[in-house]
C-alpha cells in the first residue's frame, strides 16, 4: 500500500462529521499520502448536535466539543484549511479551485459538503431583525449573544428536532419561546402522531407554546420588534426569530462538475460517485440502504460516520458495502429520545408505556409484520433491542409487545 | 492528573494521562483500538464499551440507568461493563485499568 499512496493527494471538501471522520479513517486504513481538508467555516471542526442542545446553555463554547483533538491532526498529518471556500471542481485536471484563485490537485476527491439551512421565501424576512438559522457554531453563538432579559421573546419557525431542541434550550435560559409549525403536528415528517403529541405536551409543561397549522406568511419589523404574521391572521411578536424549516443539500459543486445528482449526490455502496476518483459522504449523499432496499438521504451523525469508514476502506482497496441501520437521538429538557430504523411506510404502531419506571416509553413502527423502526423515550433498552430486532429481521409477536406486563428482553416478543 | 491504562482485545497496553474530558475522548486521542466514540459521547452508540478491571470498579463507579440499559443486551456485557464516554477523567480515577470490550 505504501508505495501506491505515499505520493498521492486526497482532498476533502467539508471538514465536519463526514469529512473529519473520513480523514482519520483514511489514515487508519493505511493511506500514506497527503490528506487535505477544506472548509468555509473558520472554526476548528466541532460536533454539530450540541449546538441546539448543551452548547446553547453551557458557558464553555464549541471548542469544548471538537470532533478530534487538535494534536491528532498533527500526529496523523491531516492538513486543515479552514475559512476556505472551494468554488469549482475540474475533473479533467483532477483539481479544485479555491475562491482565492489558488488551485489544489487531487488523486482522490471526497465531497462532504453537507447541507445548509433552507430559508423559506417569507415576505419581510430579509428586513427582519435578529433572524438566525441553526447550523453552525456562529449561528449558535449569535443566538446566545442576542438573547438577554429584555430581549427574550423568541419565535421558532419550524417544529422539527432542531427547532424543538432550540426551544427547550432557550427556555432553560429564560427566554419566552413559541414554536410555529406549518403542518398539523410537529415532527410530522419523521414520527407517528403519538410522538408529536408527547413532545408538544412536554414543551407545554415547560412553558413553551408549540402551535400547529401556523403558516408564516410575512414578518414586519416595527417599533424595534418583529411581528410574525401567519396565514390564519394570527400574529406573534419576536425579538429573536429562528428559522428551522429544514435544509438544502450542498450539491452545487458536484452538479457543476457533472456528477450524478438525485435528491443529493448519488453514490454507490462504497460511497463512490459516477467518477471513480470522487467519493461523497454524509448529509449530501443520496445512497442505497440495503436493509430498507431503497435510495435515501439521511441527516445524521450515524450516516456521516459510517459512510466515512466505508469510503476510507474503499479508497485503500478494502472495499466493504454500506449496510447500516440508521439511528439518531434528540435531547429536550430531561428527555432522551433515541430512534432506530426508518419508519416511512409504516401501517401500524405499537406504543408501550413502561409502568415500572417514570416517563419511559417507546413506539414501535410496523409495516405488516416487518418491524421498521423504534422511537424510545428514556428507554435505551427498547432502542437497543430495536436495533437488534431490525438487523435480524426478527418476526415479533405484536400481542406480547403490546403487553407492558411482559418486560423488554431479547427473547420476550419472539 | 489521572493515569488511565487501556488494554485492547489484542492485549496491547496503552498508558495515558489526562486531567479533563471523558475517558472515551482520551481513548480516541490515543487511538485505542476498539473505542470509536461514534455518537460523540452521548450514550447512544455503544462503541466505547470497556470492562473495568474488577479491582478498580469501586473507583470508577456504577453506570447510570440510561447507560446500563444501553449495555444490558450487549453480547459482551459483564458485571464490570461501562460505556467510557460516561466516565469523566479526574483524580478520582487515577490508576484505573480498563479492558476494551470486543
Ligand atoms: C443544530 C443541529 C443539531 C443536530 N442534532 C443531531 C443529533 O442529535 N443527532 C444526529 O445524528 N444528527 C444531528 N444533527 C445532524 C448532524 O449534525 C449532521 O448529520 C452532520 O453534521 C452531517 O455531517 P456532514 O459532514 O455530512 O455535513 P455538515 O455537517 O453539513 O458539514 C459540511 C461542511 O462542508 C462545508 N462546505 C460545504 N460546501 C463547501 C465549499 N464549497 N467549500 C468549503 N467548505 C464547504 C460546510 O461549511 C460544512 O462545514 C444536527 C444538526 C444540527 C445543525
Ligand atoms: S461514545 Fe457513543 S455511547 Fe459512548
Amino acid at each position: 500500500m505504501s508505495t501506491e499512496t505515499s505520493n498521492k493527494i486526497c482532498v476533502v471538501i467539508g471538514a465536519s462529521h463526514a469529512g473529519v471522520n473520513f480523514a482519520f479513517a483514511l489514515r487508519k486504513e493505511g493511506w500514506e499520502g497527503d490528506i487535505i481538508l477544506f472548509d468555509r467555516d473558520p472554526e476548528f471542526p466541532y460536533h454539530r448536535p450540541p449546538l441546539s442542545k448543551a452548547y446553547l446553555t453551557s458557558e464553555e463554547g464549541t471548542q469544548q466539543d471538537l470532533l478530534f483533538p487538535k494534536q491528532n491532526y498533527e500526529t496523523d498529518k491531516i492538513t486543515l484549511k479552514l475559512g476556505k471556500i472551494i468554488s469549482s471542481i475540474n475533473r479533467k485536471e483532477k483539481s479544485v479551485t479555491v475562491s482565492d484563485g489558488s488551485v489544489q490537485k487531487y488523486d482522490k476527491l471526497v465531497l462532504t459538503t453537507g447541507a445548509r439551512p433552507f430559508i423559506p421565501p417569507i415576505k419581510g424576512l430579509n428586513s427582519a431583525k435578529n433572524v438566525f438559522a441553526m447550523r453552525t457554531a456562529e449561528d449558535a453563538l449569535n443566538i446566545r449573544k442576542s438573547l438577554n432579559k429584555d430581549h427574550n421573546k423568541v419565535i421558532i419557525i419550524g417544529g422539527g428536532y432542531i427547532g424543538l431542541e432550540t426551544a427547550a434550550s432557550l427556555s432553560k435560559l429564560g427566554a419566552s419561546v413559541t414554536v410555529l409549525e406549518r403542518e398539523e403536528r410537529v415532527l410530522s415528517r419523521v414520527t407517528a402522531p403519538e410522538m408529536s403529541t408527547y413532545f408538544k405536551e412536554l414543551h407545554h409543561k415547560h412553558g413553551v407554546s408549540v402551535l400547529s397549522n401556523k403558516n408564516v406568511t410575512s414578518i414586519n419589523f416595527d417599533n424595534n420588534i418583529n411581528e410574525v404574521q401567519c396565514d390564519d391572521n394570527s400574529s406573534y411578536k419576536a425579538d429573536i426569530i429562528i428559522v428551522g424549516v429544514g435544509i438544502k443539500v450542498n450539491t452545487e459543486l458536484a452538479e457543476e462538475a457533472g456528477l450524478e445528482i438525485e435528491n443529493g449526490i448519488k453514490v454507490d455502496a462504497n460511497c463512490k460517485t459516477n467518477d471513480p476518483n470522487i467519493y461523497a459522504l454524509g448529509d449530501c449523499t443520496f445512497h442505497f440502504n440495503p436493509h430498507y432496499k431503497k435510495y435515501i438521504r439521511l441527516e445524521s451523525v450515524q450516516n456521516a460516520v459510517d459512510q466515512a469508514k466505508i469510503a476510507a476502506k474503499s479508497i485503500c482497496g478494502k472495499a466493504v458495502a454500506y449496510d447500516s441501520i440508521p439511528w439518531f437521538w434528540s435531547d429536550q429538557y430531561d428527555v432522551k429520545l433515541q430512534m432506530v430504523g426508518l419508519s416511512q411506510g409504516y401501517n401500524q404502531t405499537i406504543k408501550r408505556i413502561e409502568t415500572d419506571r417514570d416517563n419511559c416509553q417507546s413506539v414501535w413502527y410496523f409495516k405488516d409484520d416487518e418491524l421498521l423502526a423504534v422511537d424510545a423515550i428514556n428507554n435505551a433498552k427498547a432502542y437497543m433491542l430495536g436495533i437488534r430486532f431490525i438487523q435480524k429481521n426478527q418476526k415479533i409477536d405484536k400481542l406480547k409487545l403490546s403487553d407492558v406486563s411482559i418486560a423488554i428482553t431479547p427473547t420476550s416478543y419472539i | 492528573m489521572a493515569k488511565i491504562t487501556f488494554v485492547t482485545s489484542d492485549n496491547d497496553t496503552i498508558i495515558t494521562e489526562a486531567t479533563t474530558g471523558s475517558v472515551m475522548e482520551l481513548a480516541v486521542q490515543n487511538k485505542v483500538k476498539g473505542i470509536d466514540g461514534d455518537c460523540g459521547g452521548v450514550c447512544s452508540c455503544a462503541t466505547c464499551h470497556v470492562h473495568v478491571e474488577p479491582a478498580f470498579w469501586d473507583k470508577v463507579g456504577a453506570p447510570s440507568q440510561l447507560e446500563s440499559d444501553m449495555l444490558e443486551f450487549d453480547d459482551n456485557v459483564s458485571e464490570y461493563s461501562r460505556l467510557c464516554c460516561q466516565i469523566d477523567v479526574s483524580d478520582a480515577i487515577d490508576g484505573v485499568v480498563l479492558n476494551v470490550a470486543k
